[in-house]
């Protein structure tokens, strides 16, 4: 941590280890979209790649690049950075490391409206995107609604969510029964979470989305941390308490609900990339930033690793994180025992 | 772990005056009535109305005839209802007792999940097509994932967080495995989607009698670790400083919580929330006692699984909804009532 004072009389403050992770974390990310836009049936050297994205590669490449492989890069890095910011959130907001959409049930909601559009209209895709952007918001309000008594209360969220997320399942559940087997694998695919496929269509929206909630997040970020003090010392430091929650849960929720429709319910990289992020900072507080540029470069590695491991658009990017969490959080169990922290 | 629990929660340890106690025990008595109506409406509703002279004559002078066989057939499905219904909410009650956990329950150790992976493996690599086929591979991959979770978790120093963690990433890792297998194979998900929503549709004498020995140890086991429990609920120091053995408690109790959801799960498929909300409910009345817990539990999580196979044979008559749906549409808006309501009690 260091002060850093200007002529001017102003300061502020710089985490050093913090910044670095963040660039790191940022170099990673490029680095990795770059080597994905290498990958698949087609195989493009790295060289060539960056050549073409700076303007100076072959027509061929070039459509290959520009038009199939850099929108689904750009979805992944989205998708991951938004699920990432928006897990940091929940997780500081219901002061719980599981506190996560995937187990409030957001993705659940989202899952609910994408499955009505395939199995009860055979809706397109982008009809399914919609529709996964409805559930998801739709079960956002519900939570907050429902978690709502003189002010939201972070055990009681977590409880709630928990419990709207059992009635959502089952609803998915019913409408899975109910489907035609062909529809039934459409819906299976898209509850995995996957990028394949993914064009400049969806690259848009998520962009602004982005541009928008981004920095009205990052406003918010110093509150969020006087916050996980608890309401009393929040209101004692002068922190709109309820404001600042609504804000910042909209906005989880939006993005949440957005990198859902974008990409389906990728699992568990909103709770693994805000813990890996806290873990490599090793700074207290909501480590928003971090987790954020964390999240992009988890889901883009896995999307890797996925058409690696098993060849182009075998298996979506979902399977490979919750497998990668899965492990992860064995690891993390095995270190935390030797440390004897748990 | 519950911030606003008002300070007489501590009056809740004293020992229970007898008017209490009596009260209790009319409680668990009217309990055990509502449970033996919902049997009896269990077997007279249907597709086909059974009226009661026929279920009685179905049950006691069995001679054959149509009625008589739909009864038994419903008589199975309802033994089967009852048997599952008690080992989920003691299951649960004694999982969130022994992670000191309110959120606990089957999911949160693995065992749904690690039953739901063998099943799929079975149809998918063994061609494991029948539900009696299912049984020994959900109660395997159970009893694994029980297994490997306790191990994980520390066996003799497992703490409740470790055991959480443990549970948490199994289901992790197994749910990736669970969709890459539905994806690649399209038969396998044709029977997994009907297999998940779990249903007491199929229950067959034959599926009772595999699992019943697995239930009636899991049960005996849960109700007499009531006392070492209650210790724990303490803390480890004070727990030890009373005589439990803490060990020698953990091992039993995560050996009956794998025997009695294993076998449910094997017989019916994983059914959520029963075991996680009942305990709850149960506790907001009896206080923290698990003597009083588990047998409450016992005799309420049947009335809720019943009732709900009861009313999903009735909205949507002649077909039927399973009944992990239904218990999920009714448990879910009470849970969160409940959540709404008042402080749930602490454990």
């Amino acid at each position: 941590m260091k002060a850093i004072r200007t002529r001017g009389g102003l300061s502020f403050r710089l985490d050093v280890r913090t910044a670095v992770v963040v660039a790191v974390l940022i170099v990673a990310a490029l680095v990795a979209s770059v080597v994905l836009i290498g990958t698949g049936d087609f195989y493009i050297p790295t060289a060539d790649v960056v050549r073409t994205l700076l303007g100076n590669g072959d027509a061929g490449q070039e459509f290959i690049i520009n038009d199939l492989r850099l929108p689904r890069v750009l979805v992944g890095l989205l998708v991951g950075a938004a699920l990432g910011l928006g897990g940091a959130i929940f997780q500081s907001i219901s002061r719980n490391p599981l506190g996560s959409p995937d187990i409030l049930g957001l993705g659940q909601g989202s899952t609910a409206g994408a499955l009505i559009m395939i199995v009860l209209f055979q809706g397109s895709a982008v009809q399914v995107a919609g529709g996964a952007l409805v559930g998801g918001l739709v079960t956002g309000f519900a939570i907050y609604v429902l978690a709502w008594k003189r002010g939201v209360h972070g055990f009681r969220f977590v409880l709630v969510g928990i419990g709207v997320s059992a009635f959502v399942t089952a609803v998915n559940g019913y409408l899975l029964t109910k489907a035609d087997i062909v529809d039934a694998a459409r819906a299976v695919v898209w509850m995995t979470g996957s990028l394949n496929g993914r064009d400049w269509e969806q690259v848009w929206p998520l962009l602004v989305l982005c541009a928008i909630l981004v920095p009205l997040v990052m406003t918010y970020a110093r509150p969020l941390r006087m916050l996980e003090m608890g309401d009393d010392v929040g209101y004692a430091l002068g922190v709109p308490v309820e404001r600042t929650r609504i804000v910042l849960m909209g906005s989880a929720v939006l993005l949440t609900a957005a990198a859902t429709a974008a990409a389906g319910p990728v699992s568990f990289v909103a709770l693994t990339a805000p813990q890996l992020a806290r873990r490599l900072t090793r700074s207290p507080g909501p480590n928003l930033l971090p987790a954020m540029f964390m999240g992009a470069t988890l889901l883009i590695v896995a999307d890797w690793a996925s058409q690696r491991a098993f060849g182009a658009d075998q298996l979506p990017v979902g399977v490979v994180t919750g497998v990668l969490g899965g492990i992860y959080l064995l690891w993390l169990l095995v270190i935390e025992r030797k440390a004897g922290r748990i | 772990m519950l911030v606003d629990s008002p300070p007489e929660a501590s009056a809740e340890t004293t020992p229970a005056p007898p008017k209490r106690r009596a009260i209790r025990s009319a409680g668990l008595l009217v309990s055990f009535c509502v449970l033996l109506l919902v049997v009896v409406a269990s077997i007279a509703v249907g597709a086909k109305q059974m009226p009661l002279d026929q279920v009685w004559h179905g049950l006691f002078q069995d001679t054959g005839t149509y009625g008589d066989v739909v009864v038994g057939e419903r008589l199975s499905r309802t033994l089967l209802g009852v048997l599952v219904g008690v080992a989920l909410g003691l299951a649960g009650a004694v999982l969130q007792a022994l992670t000191r956990n309110p959120l606990a329950d089957p999911g949160l150790l693995g065992i749904n999940l690690g039953a739901s992976a063998a099943v799929v493996t079975a149809i998918s690599f063994f061609g494991v097509t029948s539900l009696s086929g299912y049984v020994w591979f959900a109660f395997f991959g159970a009893a694994v994932v029980g297994a490997a979770v306790y191990a994980l978790g520390g066996t003799r120093n497992a703490t409740p967080i470790r055991l959480a963690l443990a549970g948490t990433a199994l289901s992790a890792a197994l749910y990736g495995y669970l969709q890459a297998v539905m994806i690649t194979d399209n038969a396998a998900l044709n029977k997994m989607r009907f297999w998940t929503v779990g249903s007491l549709a199929s229950a067959k004498n034959e599926t009772i009698l595999q699992v019943l020995p697995f239930l009636v140890i899991g049960i005996v086991l849960a109700l007499g670790l009531a006392r070492p429990l209650n210790a724990m609920a303490m803390g480890d120091d004070t727990a030890r400083a009373l005589g439990a053995h803490l060990n020698r408690t953990r091992a039993l109790s995560m050996a009956a919580a794998t025997l009695l959801c294993g076998a449910a799960t094997a017989a019916c498929g994983p059914i959520m929330f029963v075991g996680l909300m009942v305990p709850h409910v149960v506790r907001s009345f009896t206080g923290p006692d698990m003597r009083w817990i588990l047998p409450y539990a016992a005799i309420l999580s049947p009335v809720l699984l019943l009732g709900a196979d009861v009313v999903g044979r009735i909205v949507a008559r002649p077909a039927e909804l399973q009944v992990g749906i239904i218990t999920a549409l009714i448990g879910a808006p009470v849970f969160i009532f409940l959540v709404r309501r008042r402080r749930l009690a602490q454990l």
